[in-house]
């Protein structure tokens, strides 16, 4: 019973990771930039939606609404802003200009005094609820990450292989010249993701707040989601939210049952498994060009 | 202007191309082997830092700049260096011995990072370095019988060598002596098939495969080089100052490392130094600077981070060759004079192919 509880708890933490990793794999899949400012895009939308619930006063669900579309507006003008002049460039110009803009993002709301310095909490409706079912327990809080999860991923991954505008994406990344010439709006296309990946981000910003605190280094966890996108493969957008799984639930049981320490680098050590084993993780596709 | 005329085939690879190279770089030599009768105490500190980041620097431009794998790792292998050399140096090894062992042990640490880079490439690679890292700090601070946790680890003042490098300018001609070899190594490493096999992976995987280039040695060998400068460094850090933490080791060194090969200029070693001196000179910049700002910016705890970022997105967005590609174009007006075309380094734009097959 006590297993299955830890289960439980990793599966909840898994789908926190899951919902950052998405926005990775949203982006490389589309625009095969990797964006190292997904932890502080998400941080970001959880103060946007802190700063909505204090100063504005709307409730939880309007929140989680006007952040969602202050961060798609802001991922829109970031790629506009920083991406678009790195366009066709290699890709450490584009991760050099993520990093950088999060240390920018980082830096400049813990220059807010008092509002970024500090540690916040964000009260949900369904906040301190709990479900029991057979001696088990889990809070409402995980239960809504873990729907918002799902629900993403899978209106995510139907976007990209049911839509024009999602096979597009696709086309896009895989031959950006060959996608022109067939008439795709490749730039427009890459600003239309960065805002979804936003969007994502500020989802997981804003479900994360009732359980997490919202301060400025909140962002760190996309160190965290990272090795959950590798694991899943990188351009797999179900395989982020199975990476995140795997990963919440593994980090959970050697924190149990191992010793001090390898909680920390339970993360590290799989993704290490992963690329030496499977280097294109469990769901990504491998390629290799014949010579 | 200068004209050069070949008239011999080691003239495309010699370090010291013309008469020109040889007065500056010596004049530039008399200066820094001047140094400590010039500047005060302070200087000469920041002068020894700027040295060991100028080492970690090279040890980093070689894979980032010349092989064209990304690691963000590299905080790690400075780390090891640093408690190799450390733990050595408290068990009474002599100097030259306890650095030899900090390079091998960063080197053994690179060739392991080096195995998953022979499958994967791009952010993978990038991703594994992290992980490394990570792994390297974990240990650093769990293993507490040998490296004292977080508690934190002194170290003392290098032993052999005579005893003359424990008070400060020795240790900063100890340091100069060591970044002016490592230079001249890496230097002539990069005319040697090797180094322009590292070009060659660099440019075209596929290519370079075609040209009979073993594409995963070559790398192996790019990564343990690498970890192996980045590890010297380590050493002559952990001397310098005196207490090592895991916390000095982070991901966010590598990411200030990364940095500082970008800002200097990727794909060149003068870009090495420049960073060095530029990673070193702005934390000072920025305090003299607070003191010109209102108290509500310049007191502000995030406006090193973000002036980090700041620089780091407009270096890459106005002058992606970094410091030392801006020097490059300042060199060639003055050439040039009055005849430097605007059009001259204009940026090509081209739609990007994919890199999962380059």
């Amino acid at each position: 019973m006590q297993f299955v509880q830890i289960v439980i708890g990793g599966i909840s933490q898994g789908f926190v990771y899951g919902l950052v990793a998405l926005g990775f794999v949203l982006i490389y899949k589309a625009t095969e930039a990797v964006n190292f400012a997904q932890g502080e895009l998400m941080m970001l939308g959880a103060f946007c939606g802190l700063a909505l619930a204090t100063w504005a006063g709307l409730p939880y669900w309007a929140v989680l609404l006007g952040s969602v579309a202050i961060l798609a507006a802001f991922g829109f003008a970031t790629e506009f802003v920083l991406l678009r002049p790195v366009f066709g460039e290699p890709s450490f110009s584009a991760i050099m200009v993520t990093i950088g803009l999060g240390f920018l993002a980082r830096g400049l709301v813990t220059m807010i005094p008092g509002f970024g310095t500090d540690s916040h909490s964000l009260d949900a409706p369904f906040k301190g609820q709990v479900i029991e079912a057979g001696g088990l327990v889990i809070g409402m809080e995980h239960v809504v990450i873990i729907g918002a999860g799902l629900l993403l991923s899978a209106t995510l991954y139907g976007l990209f292989r049911f839509t024009r505008i999602g096979i597009a994406m696709q086309a896009v990344s895989q031959n950006q010249l060959a996608a022109w010439y067939v008439g795709i709006p490749v730039r427009r296309l890459n600003g239309l993701v960065w805002a979804l990946s936003a969007a994502v981000a500020a989802v997981a910003g804003v479900l994360l707040a009732p359980i997490a605190f919202i301060h400025a280094n909140m962002g760190f966890i996309g160190l965290k989601a990272f090795p959950a996108a590798v694991i899943g493969g990188f351009d797999s957008l179900p395989g982020a939210i199975a990476g995140g799984l795997i990963l919440g639930v593994i980090e959970a049981l050697a924190g149990f049952y191992l010793p001090e320490g390898f909680k920390d680098v339970a993360a590290s050590v799989v993704v290490l498994v992963v690329l030496a084993v499977r280097p294109h993780g469990l769901f990504g596709q491998a390629s290799r060009k014949r010579v | 202007m200068r004209f050069l005329y070949k008239t011999d085939y080691d003239q495309d690879i010699r370090l010291v191309r013309h008469s020109g190279y040889a007065f500056w770089y010596g004049l530039l030599l008399a200066l820094l082997i001047a140094l400590p009768w010039v500047v005060s105490d302070y200087l000469l500190d920041q002068a020894i830092f700027i040295g060991i980041y100028a080492i970690a620097g090279l040890g980093l431009m070689l894979v980032v700049g010349y092989t064209g794998l990304v690691s963000l790792g590299h905080a790690a292998f400075l780390g090891i260096g640093a408690y190799t050399e450390a733990i050595l140096t408290a068990r009474g090894w002599p100097f030259p011995l306890s650095v030899s062992a900090a390079v091998l042990a960063a080197a053994s640490a690179g060739v392991i990072v080096g195995l998953p880079a022979l499958r994967v490439r791009g952010i993978y690679l990038a991703i594994a370095t992290i992980a490394l890292g990570t792994i390297v700090e974990e240990i650093l601070a769990r293993w507490e019988s040998v490296t004292g946790g977080n508690a934190g680890l002194s170290v003392s003042t290098p032993r052999g060598l005579f005893g003359f490098i424990g008070a400060a300018p020795g240790f900063y001609y100890l340091t100069l002596a060591i970044a002016i070899s490592s230079t001249l190594v890496v230097l002539n490493l990069l005319r040697s098939p090797t180094g322009r096999a590292f070009v060659a992976v660099r440019d075209s995987e596929t290519s370079a495969r075609s040209l009979g280039i073993h594409v995963a040695r070559t790398k192996t060998t790019a990564f343990a080089l690498s970890a192996a400068l980045t590890g010297l460094a380590g050493a002559l850090y952990a001397h310098k100052i005196r207490f090592l933490s895991p916390d000095q080791f982070t991901v966010l060194q590598s990411v200030e490392l990364l940095m500082l090969v970008f800002v200097g200029g990727v794909g060149s070693v003068h870009g090495a130094v420049l960073g060095a001196v530029f990673l070193i000179a702005l934390p000072q910049m920025i305090a003299i600077a607070k003191d010109f700002l209102p108290p509500a910016i310049g007191g502000a705890a995030g406006l090193q981070s973000a002036v980090f970022g700041a620089l780091i997105v407009g270096f890459v967005l106005f002058e992606p060759l970094g410091l030392y590609g801006r020097w490059v174009k300042i060199r060639h007006y003055l050439e040039m004079f009055p005849f430097y075309r605007r059009g001259t380094y204009r940026r090509v734009r081209v739609f990007q192919r994919t890199e999962r097959n380059r």
